[in-house]
C-alpha cells in the first residue's frame, strides 16, 4: 500500500511541475516573445502613446514579468476572481465552468460511437484478413483519418442545413447547443452530427490500430497454444487476442479522451457552434484575452496530465507484466 | 504390430510464396504405437515441426496446402469437421511448443489457463477445474502449487513455465503428446528434469512424439527414431537399431558429429559437408545426395523407404547396397578424415593425426 | 563407387535489409497506387505557374472583381450581385469545367479557384513535407541523445518533451502562431518575417518533436542494453562511432516510417491553422486558407470549400497508405506476422 501511495505522490508532484511549466510557457509566449507588445494588441492598432500607457497601467503590464505572472496566478487559483481582458467584469472560472458540460456532452457521446465502431471495424478487418472486406473496412478507416475534421463539419452543415435540408434532413436543427436538463431530445438532436463528425476521425484511428494489434496477437505463440488446447476460434479471438490487443488501445483512448475533454475538439465546436471549452479557447485566442487563455490552457493541461496518470494506473491493471516494473 | 495410435500416410505440406510453391514436407509416412515414444530428429528446416503442426491442423496460414492422410484412432484428422477436430486437440492429442516464455497468454493466471482447457473439454465446475489445475501443477513438480496457480506466466522461470505448459497439455489425459523441442530453450540441468517428466508420463501410458535436433536426448528416452531430411524420411527404426546400426549416410553424419566423452581424441569435429537443403530447392532425387560422399548415378532417382536387413522395423531411404552398410560407413568416414587431414596439412598447422576412429565397425554411442 | 564430393553451389548473397524492404514495398499494390496519386498531386501543384499562365491565363492572386469571362461562347461577369444576403452580396461564377475559363469557378474576389488550388497545393505540400522532415530529424536526434546519454541529460530532455506534449497540440500551435504572426520572430541575428512560410513550418515542426522523440528514445533505451552495443562500448569504440554505426542504422527505419505519416499530420495541422487564420497568411494561399475563403460562399458556391478539402483528404490518405506500406516493408516483424 505504501508503494502505491509513494507512486501517487510522485506522479502528483510531477504533474504539478508540468502544469507550472505550462503556465510559465503560456505566459512567456504571450508576454515575452521578442517583438510582441500585448498592450498594442489590446489597445488596437492605431492607439496613441497615451492610450497605450493607460492600457499598460490598467492591465498591470508595466510591472516586472515575474510579478505579473504571480499576480495572475494568484487571481486565478487563490482568489479565483481572475477577469477577462476583453469582457471586463466577466470572470474566467465561471466561463470555464459553464462551457464544461457542452464539451463533455460532445466528447462522451462521440467516444461511445467511435469506440464501438472502431472496435467492430478493427476486429472485423483483422479476422477477415485477406478477403475483400478487409481493405474495404480499412479504406473507411483511412478516409476517416485523412478528412480534415473542420472541413467535414462544414460539409455536413452544408448538406444538412442547406442542400438536403428540405428533403432528407429537415429534422436537423440549426447549429447550437441545448442543455441536457432542458430538453434531452433536442440535446441529442443538436449533438448528433457533431458526434458523428468527431467520431469518424477517431473511429478511423482506432480501427487501424486495433486491426494491427489483433493481427499481431493472432500470430503470437500463446494463440497457437490456445488453439492446440482445442478452444474455439471465437474464444481465442475474444478472450486471448482481443484482450491482449486492448491494452494499447485503452491506453491511447485514455489519452485521447483526456485531451478532448480539455478542449482539443475546438474545431468541431467552432464549426457546429457549440459553446464548449474549445470554442471558449478559440475566441480568447482570437482576442488575445490572456487571462481566459491561461485559464483554458491550464484546464486542458490538467486533463492531459490527469489522463496520463490514470492511463498508467489502468495499464498496470490491464497488463500484469507492468505491475512489477 | 498392434493398431497404431497415429498413422500418417504420405503427408505433404507446401507453402505458396512469391517465388513459387515451396514443399516443406514431402511424402512423410510414419506411425506411432500406443504408449511408445517416437523421436523425430533432423536439422532446422527438415520439416519436423511443420509436419506435426499439420497433424494437428494448426497451420492457419491461408497459403498452406496440406494433403495426405493422418489417421488417429481410425479417423482421418485432415478431413474432420472443425468442431470434432477441436475435440481432438487438447483432449486426445496435446502439443507442447519450444519456447515456454511466449507460450502462455500473459494476462491470465496459469491456473486459469489450465482450468480453461479442462472446462473446454469436460463439464466440470470452476472450483473443480481449479483444484485439478493445482494438482497437475504439483504433479509436474512445481512447489507450492496452490499459490503458484494464481501467479501470472511472467512470474515463472523458464523451466517452471515449461512444466506448467506440460501440466496444461496433460490436463485432459491425452493419448498422445507431441513435444516440439521442449528442452531446446532451457539450460541443461532443467533439460534433464523435463525429460524425467516425459519419462514419467510415458510410464503412465501416453504416447509421446518428441521432436528434437539433439541426438543425446533421443538416445535417452525414445523407443523408436525417425530421421528426417528435406521434408522426407531418411531412416526410421527402433532406437538401438538406428544408433548401433545406422544405415543412412545422413544418420551417420548426425551420429558422428556428436562429441564424445570417451574414445580417441579427435583433431577436428566431424561435420556433414555442405548446407542443409532449402525447402524451395528440393532435388527430384535423393535430397541428401548433394552432400553425400557416396552418391552415385542411382541417387538421381527418389529413394524408397525399405527395410534393408532382417529387422522389418528398421527402414531407410537410400540406394546404397543394403548389405554391409557398416563397411560403407567406414569408407565414408576415412574419406572424410583424409580430406580433413589434407586441409589441415595445407593450412600448415603442424602434424595432422589421422582419425583414429577408423578402427572396427560401428561404435557404441554412449547412452 | 565413391564419387568425388560435388562442388558446393556458391552461397547466394542475401539482398540485405534495404533491398528486401524496397522489394516488399514494390509488391504492395496499395502503396504503389498511393505513391502514384501523390506524384500526380505534387507534379500538378508544381505546375501551378504553368497552369495559371498558359492554360487559365489568369493571375490567381489578383482580384478580378469587375472582370468578365467566356462561358459557352457568351461573355459573363465573374461576379454578380447576389440577392440572398449571404456572403458579401456577390455570387461568383460556378464551375464551368473549362480549363481556360474558371474551371472550378471563382471565389468571392473573382479569382480562379483551380489556379489557386494548384498554388495552394504547392504551399501546403511544402509546409507539410518540410515540417515533417524537420520534426523527424530533430525528434530523432533528441530521442537518440536522450535515450543513449541517460542520466541528467535524459531527465531534462524528457521533462521538456513532457511539457511540450502535455500542452494540447493544436492549442500550442495556435498560441505560437497568434503571437508570432503579428510581428514575426526576432531571435538575435535571425529574423523571420510575419508572412514567411517558415513560421508555420517551424511551429508545426516544433510541436510534433515529442511525437517522434519519445518513441525513438524508447527504442534507443532498449537498444542500449542489447549485447552488440555493450560489445561496442566494451571494445572502446568512441561514442560518435557507436551512434553512427550501431544505433543509427537501427533507428533509421523507425524514423523513416514517420516521415510520410508526419507529412500527413503536418498538412492537416497546417490546414487547420490556416482555416483559423493563424497559419498561412495572405497573399499566400494554401488549401486551408481556400477552405476558409469559401466559408462565406458555402451555401452558394460550395465548390470553393469542397474542392480543397477533397484534395487534402486525397493527399493525406495517399500519404497514410504509403506510410503503412513503408512501415510494413521496413518492419521485419510485419513480414513474420503476415507470412509463414
Amino acid at each position: 500500500m505504501r508503494l502505491v501511495l509513494q507512486f501517487a505522490v510522485k506522479r502528483f508532484g510531477s504533474a504539478l511541475l508540468v502544469m507550472f511549466a505550462i503556465s510559465v510557457l503560456v505566459f512567456l509566449i504571450f508576454f515575452a516573445t521578442p517583438g510582441v507588445d500585448p498592450a498594442a494588441r489590446i489597445a488596437g492598432r492605431n492607439a496613441d502613446p497615451a492610450t497605450l500607457a493607460q492600457v499598460r497601467h490598467s492591465f498591470g503590464l508595466d510591472r516586472p514579468l515575474p510579478v505579473r505572472y504571480l499576480l495572475m496566478m494568484r487571481h486565478l487559483l487563490i482568489d479565483r476572481d481572475l477577469e477577462s481582458f476583453v469582457n471586463r467584469g466577466s470572470r474566467v472560472i465561471p466561463q470555464i465552468v459553464q462551457a464544461t458540460p457542452v464539451t463533455l456532452s460532445l466528447v462522451i457521446g462521440a467516444a461511445v460511437i467511435w469506440m464501438t465502431a472502431g472496435l467492430l471495424m478493427g476486429t472485423a478487418a483483422a479476422t477477415l484478413r485477406g478477403k475483400a472486406a478487409d481493405p474495404l473496412i480499412m479504406l473507411v478507416g483511412v478516409v476517416g483519418v485523412s478528412l480534415p475534421a473542420y472541413w467535414l463539419g462544414e460539409v455536413v452543415n452544408l448538406i444538412t442545413q442547406k442542400q438536403l435540408h428540405d428533403s432528407v434532413f429537415s429534422w436537423v436543427p440549426p447549429p447550437g447547443y441545448v442543455g441536457l436538463a432542458k430538453d434531452p431530445g433536442q440535446w441529442a438532436l443538436h449533438l448528433l452530427f457533431p458526434w458523428l463528425t468527431l467520431a469518424l476521425l477517431y473511429a478511423g484511428i482506432y480501427a487501424r490500430l486495433l486491426r494491427g494489434e489483433v493481427i499481431s496477437a493472432l500470430s503470437e505463440d500463446y494463440v497457437r497454444t490456445a488453439r492446440a488446447k482445442g478452444l474455439s476460434e471465437r474464444r481465442i479471438l475474444v478472450r486471448h487476442a482481443l484482450r491482449c490487443s486492448l491494452i494499447p488501445v485503452v491506453s491511447l483512448f485514455g489519452l485521447d479522451f483526456g485531451a478532448l475533454v480539455g478542449g482539443a475538439a475546438l474545431l468541431t465546436e467552432v464549426v457546429f457552434g457549440l459553446p464548449g471549452i474549445g470554442k471558449l479557447t478559440y475566441d480568447a485566442l482570437q482576442n488575445l484575452d490572456l487571462p481566459v487563455i491561461m485559464g483554458t490552457v491550464l484546464y486542458a493541461a490538467f486533463f492531459v496530465v490527469l489522463a496520463n496518470a490514470l492511463v498508467d494506473i489502468l495499464y498496470a491493471r490491464l497488463d500484469p507484466r507492468a505491475r512489477h516494473a | 504390430m498392434p493398431e497404431p495410435l497415429l498413422d500418417v500416410r504420405d503427408l505433404r505440406v507446401s507453402f505458396r510464396t512469391r517465388t513459387g510453391p515451396v514443399t516443406v514436407v514431402d511424402g512423410l509416412s510414419f506411425a506411432v504405437a500406443p504408449g511408445e515414444v517416437l523421436g523425430v530428429v533432423g536439422e532446422s528446416g527438415s520439416g519436423k515441426s511443420v509436419s506435426m503442426l499439420a497433424v494437428l491442423r494448426l497451420l492457419t496460414n491461408p497459403n498452406v496446402t496440406v494433403s495426405g492422410q493422418v489417421r488417429f484412432r481410425g479417423r482421418d484428422l485432415l478431413t474432420l469437421p472443425d468442431r470434432e477436430m477441436r475435440a481432438v486437440r487438447g483432449r486426445e492429442i496435446a502439443m507442447v511448443f519450444q519456447d515456454p516464455m511466449t507460450a502462455l497468454t500473459p494476462v491470465y493466471t496459469v491456473g486459469w489457463q489450465i482450468a480453461e482447457q479442462i472446462r473446454a473439454h469436460e463439464q466440470v465446475s470452476r472450483k473443480e477445474a481449479r483444484a485439478r489445475a493445482v494438482r497437475l501443477l504439483s504433479d509436474v513438480g512445481i512447489p507450492d502449487a496452490a499459490s503458484r496457480a494464481d501467479a501470472y506466466p511472467h512470474e515463472f522461470s523458464g523451466g517452471m513455465r515449461q512444466r506448467a505448459v506440460i501440466a496444461m497439455a496433460l490436463s485432459c489425459d491425452p493419448a498422445l503428446l507431441i513435444a516440439d523441442e521442449p528442452t531446446t530453450a532451457l539450460d541443461v540441468t532443467v533439460q534433464a528434469q523435463i525429460l524425467d517428466l516425459m519419462r514419467e508420463l510415458n510410464a503412465r501410458g501416453s504416447a509421446v512424439v518428441l521432436i528434437t535436433h539433439d541426438m543425446g536426448v533421443v538416445s535417452e528416452i525414445t523407443d523408436r527414431v525417425l530421421v528426417m531430411y528435406g521434408g522426407r524420411v531418411a531412416e526410421e527404426g527402433p532406437r538401438r537399431a538406428v544408433f548401433h546400426g545406422p544405415r543412412h549416410p545422413y544418420t551417420w553424419g548426425l551420429l558422428d558429429s556428436v562429441p564424445r566423452v570417451g574414445g580417441a581424441r579427435l583433431r577436428r569435429l566431424p561435420t556433414i559437408a555442405g548446407m542443409p537443403v532449402s525447402p524451395g530447392d528440393l532435388p527430384a532425387g535423393c535430397a541428401f545426395a548433394p552432400r553425400c560422399r557416396l552418391r552415385h548415378e542411382r541417387c538421381e532417382e527418389l529413394p524408397v523407404l525399405v527395410a534393408g536387413s532382417a529387422d522389418f522395423e528398421h527402414r531407410d531411404a537410400c540406394w546404397l547396397p543394403p548389405d554391409d552398410r557398416a563397411a560403407l560407413r567406414v569408407t565414408a568416414r576415412t574419406e572424410a578424415s583424409r580430406t580433413d587431414t589434407a586441409r589441415t596439412e595445407t593450412s600448415g598447422t603442424g602434424t595432422a593425426r589421422t582419425d583414429a576412429s577408423g578402427t572396427g565397425t560401428a561404435q557404441e554411442v554412449a547412452s | 563407387m565413391t564419387a568425388t564430393l560435388p562442388r558446393l553451389r556458391e552461397a547466394r548473397r542475401s539482398p540485405g535489409p534495404w533491398r528486401t524492404a524496397a522489394g516488399d514495398l514494390l509488391h504492395n499494390r496499395a502503396a504503389l497506387a498511393a505513391a502514384v496519386v501523390l506524384l500526380v498531386v505534387v507534379v500538378a501543384s508544381l505546375c501551378a505557374p504553368l497552369y495559371a499562365a498558359h492554360i487559365a491565363h489568369t493571375d490567381p492572386f489578383q482580384s478580378h472583381v469587375s472582370g468578365t469571362t467566356v462561358v459557352d461562347g457568351k461573355t459573363v461577369p465573374v461576379l454578380t450581385p447576389s440577392s440572398t444576403g449571404l456572403g458579401l452580396g456577390v455570387t461568383p461564377i460556378g464551375p464551368t469545367w473549362d480549363p481556360a475559363h474558371y474551371f472550378l469557378g471563382a471565389d468571392n474576389q473573382g479569382r480562379d479557384v483551380m489556379a489557386r488550388l494548384l498554388y495552394g497545393g504547392r504551399t501546403s505540400l511544402f509546409i507539410g513535407f518540410t515540417a515533417a522532415l524537420i520534426s523527424c530529424a530533430v525528434g530523432t536526434v533528441v530521442g537518440v541523445v536522450a535515450g543513449y546519454a541517460g542520466g541528467a541529460v535524459d531527465a531534462v530532455i524528457s521533462r521538456v518533451l513532457d511539457v511540450i506534449w502535455a500542452f494540447p497540440v493544436y492549442l500550442l500551435a495556435i498560441c505560437l502562431s497568434v503571437v508570432l504572426l503579428t510581428n514575426g520572430l526576432r531571435l538575435g541575428p535571425l529574423t523571420v518575417d510575419a508572412g514567411s512560410l517558415w513560421l508555420p513550418v517551424a511551429i508545426i515542426a516544433a510541436i510534433y518533436v515529442p511525437y517522434i522523440a519519445r518513441p525513438l528514445r524508447g527504442q534507443v533505451l532498449v537498444l542500449r542494453n542489447k549485447e552488440f552495443i555493450q560489445a561496442a562500448i566494451g571494445s572502446g569504440a568512441p561514442v560518435p562511432r557507436i551512434l553512427r554505426r550501431e544505433v543509427l542504422p537501427n533507428v533509421l527505419p523507425t524514423a523513416l516510417v514517420f516521415v510520410p505519416l508526419m507529412t500527413a499530420l503536418a498538412m492537416l495541422t497546417e490546414s487547420a491553422l490556416s482555416f483559423l487564420s493563424v497559419g498561412v497568411q495572405p497573399p499566400d494561399a494554401s488549401w486551408g486558407t481556400i477552405i476558409e475563403d469559401g466559408l462565406g460562399l458555402l451555401y452558394t458556391r460550395p465548390t470553393v470549400t469542397i474542392a480543397p478539402g477533397l484534395l487534402i483528404a486525397l493527399t493525406t490518405a495517399a500519404l497514410n497508405v504509403l506510410g503503412d506500406g513503408v512501415r510494413d516493408a521496413l518492419d521485419p516483424g510485419a513480414r513474420l506476422r503476415g507470412g509463414v
